[in-house]
């Protein structure tokens, strides 16, 4: 496999969901977002023709990548010493020079010279948050990482976990072939968010897609994510904008970024655990923000939000990632009505007695 | 509304005892509003939206009349396959209602096919029909206006010699009466007319987005079907219009301080020409539309703003001041249409198939068909019918006053209709005879002692409902109209606990979210005492208070439902309204400091 020709390095601002196949679904709906003018902290993906370029060097006949293939899905430890035997090489390999230059180049770029600006490092499969099989969770997020060193080795681990034991026997069990199986990894600038979380441009609990619900919580999204907290909820009318439900709960915890890389987690100051994490401004602002992604895709989407606070510009609201909503998505939908014949036969269906209900 | 039940969760009829003080109610009603023994198997609810008060005498004519003619469409005329129409029954001064069902599949069937026809010519000719009811009612106004109460003088008119008419005037007292009284129910008829109809199309609109949004709340639904151009805000929009002619003919200083109307008035006249024209003007906006009621004309003190200035000279001096101010007083009807055009085109966007599309175009097409009537109607009918038919009852009232039987013209509104075609045909006979009236001494201890057992049912507290919880409700007129629903009848039932006691839920009728001082108005005399910025606490709010909205901060009601033309005055006037919290002037003392969450429908007292 030769993959020199592509380009081994790319930034968000010139990506779009076409270029999937190269930098992964999360890249490229982050890509996606920044073309489309949404709020997106800044940042590159080392694309599947570095993985490849990599993947080369550590298995360069193949044979690695061909026993995995093999694999039974029910057949677990045969399936982990398999994995495990091209996991391992792919942690400890050394980066190509050049595409360890590359990635250098960019980090510099992105970071104005500071050599311990925190990033995000996450895997971006190519078969990831799709709408049809959703993986999320099976691959790799790390959090604060800082400097280059710190960035190589998350790196490795995002591209290793293509070959855990859950990846391989998830995809052994679908069957998905192999030779077609890649991974990009998305760096980002972290946001300190004061607050963050997710929001769903359709209702979790009906479907209902007038209504976009929102949940935050204090600190990075991580402790939502992680069921930590049990998060402030809003449920906003995205066409009238009124404000449907405001449910504040207690919220006892909090991640934040450790100075030396990675995350804690630590107590909510008292006197905060019952205040709204997000104000009613800033809530306006992330239904607009969610409007526009929605209408960008023409789908219901599911949204990672971030809100920080930024020494001159004030609070400042970050799109962290958006895919397609799958659960209301899969669902059969029947029409609620169908026309009639005439207008008027509706109201005879409802008014005609229970039997002629519609 | 079936009455199968499973528990009790309201006295039954019988076991509610008279008002204290208040004995002998029952002699102010008529026989057949009585609760009977087989009545407590039945499920009654307060119609505490058209009657928060305790009814006088004459004025459940407004029951009577209106329930005989709803009836007779939903029962007889279009044959409503599963509803026919409602009894009412009074207990300590109010009207308790409740809707016969129709659960027989063979009866259902047949009233289907009857209806399928009745009700289809109604909507496939709809606004030929609707042009044709505008004429009628016109006719029936200026027919109720036309009708002569006879004066009786010491002889007959010569003219009745000269013309050999035949017929003295005590005659035409009796045939002026019923003529009035006729013309009445015949206005009622008019009313019910398209009314069910209209409901009917309403909720099924209401069904479908409730279905396509389950969590779409009634106003927005209720927004994308109200028409922007309605009779309603007439009387409001003239006045504004008269505000900005006293500042443009340079009167508006006739306006300044808090005198009178008629002080008001006078100083207006003497401002030379400019005062003339603006006095014109006046005269010309009064007929129609201050034929507005202050109430919704369910009570014979509703009185007009033509009767009694007062509230729409409370509001001009404020409108003058706004104008002064540089404020446009226009409503902004192009940024509604526009509004709600963007609304519409977006929920019809999220549906999620072309054909739902299609079904939705119908059913909002119907409703905005049907709208021009739902809401006209109240204010030919319920306003301005009812104001010249109240009108025409004082010259009665006048007439019984001249012979002495009366005291005070306002007096006859606690006798019968029929008591009071009695105490008519007392005077056309003592007239006759050329003998004293005796009326007084029989009507008058009557009336005194109607009035003290009316102030002792004042301070009753009427249940909101008797009798077995139904399993549902099915009537559409009943979840329409007055707003009850299944949950209505759970949140009624259930006893208030700790920490409910400062929350009231109700329906979330405009949104926004303010708070403010609480002023609690058990009854639309009181509307005077509103001061700026407080919020309106009442058993319903009614439309023609729209003056007072200006005033106000929000609007809290007893009862009301999603369609009640307050909620929609409320969204107008961008005002958050929190409508059926079912006991809000019972909960909550002026002067209270309340949250008023209109997105929710959440009151809260907050001292």
């Amino acid at each position: 496999m030769n993959a020199s020709a592509a380009p081994l390095v790319r930034w968000f601002e010139h990506l779009a969901l076409g270029d999937r196949p190269s930098v992964g679904g999360k890249g490229a709906s982050l890509g996606e977002l920044t073309q489309a003018g949404i709020p997106t902290p800044r940042g590159f993906v080392v694309t599947t023709a570095a993985f490849l370029t990599m993947l080369d060097e550590v298995d360069a006949t193949g044979a690695l990548r061909a026993t995995v293939a093999q694999q039974h899905p029910d057949d677990l430890e045969e399936l982990a010493s398999a994995s495990a035997a091209l996991r391992t090489r792919i942690e400890a390999a050394t980066l190509p020079a050049a595409l360890a230059a590359q990635i250098a180049a960019a980090y510099t770029e992105l970071s104005g010279g500071d050599t311990t600006l925190p990033v995000a490092v996450r895997s971006s499969a190519t078969s990831e948050d799709s709408a049809e099989a959703s993986f999320a969770g099976l691959q790799d997020t790390h959090l604060w990482v800082r400097g280059g060193d710190a960035i190589d080795a998350a790196l490795r681990a995002c591209w290793g976990s293509l070959y855990s034991v859950e990846s391989v026997s998830y995809r052994r069990r679908l069957g998905l072939a192999e030779d077609n199986v890649a991974m990009a990894v998305v760096i980002q600038k972290m946001v300190r968010s004061r607050a963050s979380g997710v929001m769903f441009t359709r209702s979790p609990t009906t479907g209902d897609r007038s209504v976009i619900a929102i949940e935050g919580s204090w600190g990075l999204g991580s402790c939502i994510v992680s069921g930590e907290v049990t998060p402030d909820r809003f449920t906003v009318n995205k066409v009238t904008g009124e404000i449907r439900e405001r449910t504040l709960s207690e919220k006892l915890l909090r991640h934040v970024p450790e100075e030396s890389g990675g995350i804690r987690s630590e107590a909510v100051p008292a006197d905060q655990q019952k205040v709204a994490c997000i104000s009613d401004v800033e809530l306006r602002t992330l239904v607009d923000v969610a409007r526009n992604i929605e209408r960008h895709y023409g789908s219901p989407q599911d949204i990672e939000w971030a809100i920080a606070d930024e020494e001159g510009s004030g609070a400042r609201v970050y799109l962290l990632q958006s895919r397609p909503e799958t659960v209301w998505a899969q669902r059969a939908q029947t029409p609620v009505a169908t026309p009639r014949a005439s207008a008027f036969d509706h109201v005879l269906a409802v008014l005609g007695g229970r039997k002629a209900g519609p | 509304m079936s009455s199968s039940s499973s528990k009790a969760a309201f006295p039954l009829p019988s076991q509610v005892e008279s008002a204290p003080g208040a004995d002998g109610w029952q002699d102010m009603y008529p026989f057949f509003t009585r609760f009977r023994p087989e009545d407590d198997q039945r499920f009654w609810f307060y119609n505490s939206m058209h009657f928060p008060e305790p009814m006088p005498a004459f004025d459940v004519i407004t029951a009577e009349v209106p329930y005989q003619a709803m009836g007779a469409f939903t029962t007889r005329v279009f044959a409503l396959p599963t509803a026919l129409g409602v009894d009412h029954r009074i207990i300590n001064g109010r009207v308790y209602i409740t809707a016969n069902a129709v659960t027989d599949p063979k009866q259902i069937e047949k009233r289907l096919a009857i209806f399928q026809k009745r009700a289809g010519h109604y909507f496939a000719n709809w606004n030929a029909l609707y042009a044709q009811w505008e004429k009628r009612i016109l006719a029936l106004i200026a027919e109720v206006d036309a009708i002569q109460v006879p004066t009786l003088g010491e002889f007959e008119d010569a003219a009745t010699v000269e013309q050999a008419r035949g017929i003295a005037a005590n005659h035409y007292v009796r045939e002026a009466y019923h003529r009035t009284i006729e013309s009445y129910s015949k206005m009622w008829q008019h009313h019910f007319e398209f009314l069910m109809l209209g409901y009917g199309a309403y909720l099924v609109f209401f069904q479908f987005c409730k279905k396509a949004f389950p969590e779409i709340s009634d106003q927005t639904v209720a927004r994308m079907v109200a028409g922007i151009e309605v009779l309603m805000f007439r009387p409001d929009d003239e006045l504004r219009a008269l505000a900005r002619l006293a500042v443009e003919l340079k009167v508006d200083d006739a306006f300044a301080g808090s005198g009178s109307p008629q002080s008001m008035l006078d100083a207006v006249a003497k401002k030379g020409e400019p005062g003339k024209r603006w006095l014109a003007a006046l005269d010309k906006a009064r007929d129609p539309w201050f034929n507005t009621c202050t109430g919704d004309g369910f009570y014979h003190h509703h009185r007009s703003w033509n009767d009694d200035l007062s509230v729409p000279f409370a509001a001009l001096p404020r409108y003058i001041t706004l104008l002064k101010q540089g404020q446009k007083l226009e409503r902004p009807t192009e940024q509604l249409r526009i509004e709600r055009a963007r609304i519409i085109a977006e929920y019809r966007a999220l549906l999620s198939a072309d054909e739902e599309r299609a079904a939705f175009d119908q059913m909002l097409g119907l409703c905005h068909l049907v709208f021009p009537y739902v809401e006209n109607h109240k204010f030919y009918c319920e306003h301005w019918f009812t104001m010249r038919f109240y009108r025409k009852l004082r010259e009665f009232g006048a007439l019984l006053v001249e012979k002495g039987v009366l005291a005070d013209v306002e007096d006859m509104f606690h006798l019968h209709h029929t008591e009071v075609d009695q105490a008519l045909i007392e005077v056309m006979l003592s007239w006759a005879a050329g003998s004293p009236s005796v009326g007084a001494d029989h009507w008058r201890p009557l009336i005194e002692k109607r009035k003290k057992i009316l102030e002792q049912l004042k301070d009753w507290s009427a249940p909101p409902a008797l009798g077995p919880m139904p399993e549902t409700i099915e009537d559409p007129a009943v979840q329409m109209l007055w707003g009850i629903t299944a949950d209505t009848l759970k949140a009624w039932s259930k006893p208030p606990t700790p920490e409910d006691a400062r929350v009231l839920r109700g329906f979330a009728a405009s949104s926004g979210v303010v708070e403010g001082v609480a002023r609690v108005l058990k009854t639309v005399n009181e509307i005077g005492q509103i001061r700026e910025g407080e919020i309106l606490v009442c058993p319903v709010t009614a439309p023609s208070w729209a003056p007072v909205f200006n005033k106000i901060k929000a609007a809290v009601s007893d009862i009301g439902g999603t369609m009640s033309h307050a909620a929609i005055v409320a969204r107008e006037y961008g005002m958050p309204a929190v409508v059926g919290t079912g006991q809000a002037t019972k909960r909550i003392r002026t002067g209270q400091r309340l949250r008023v969450d209109g997105d929710r429908g959440i009151v809260t007292i907050l001292d």
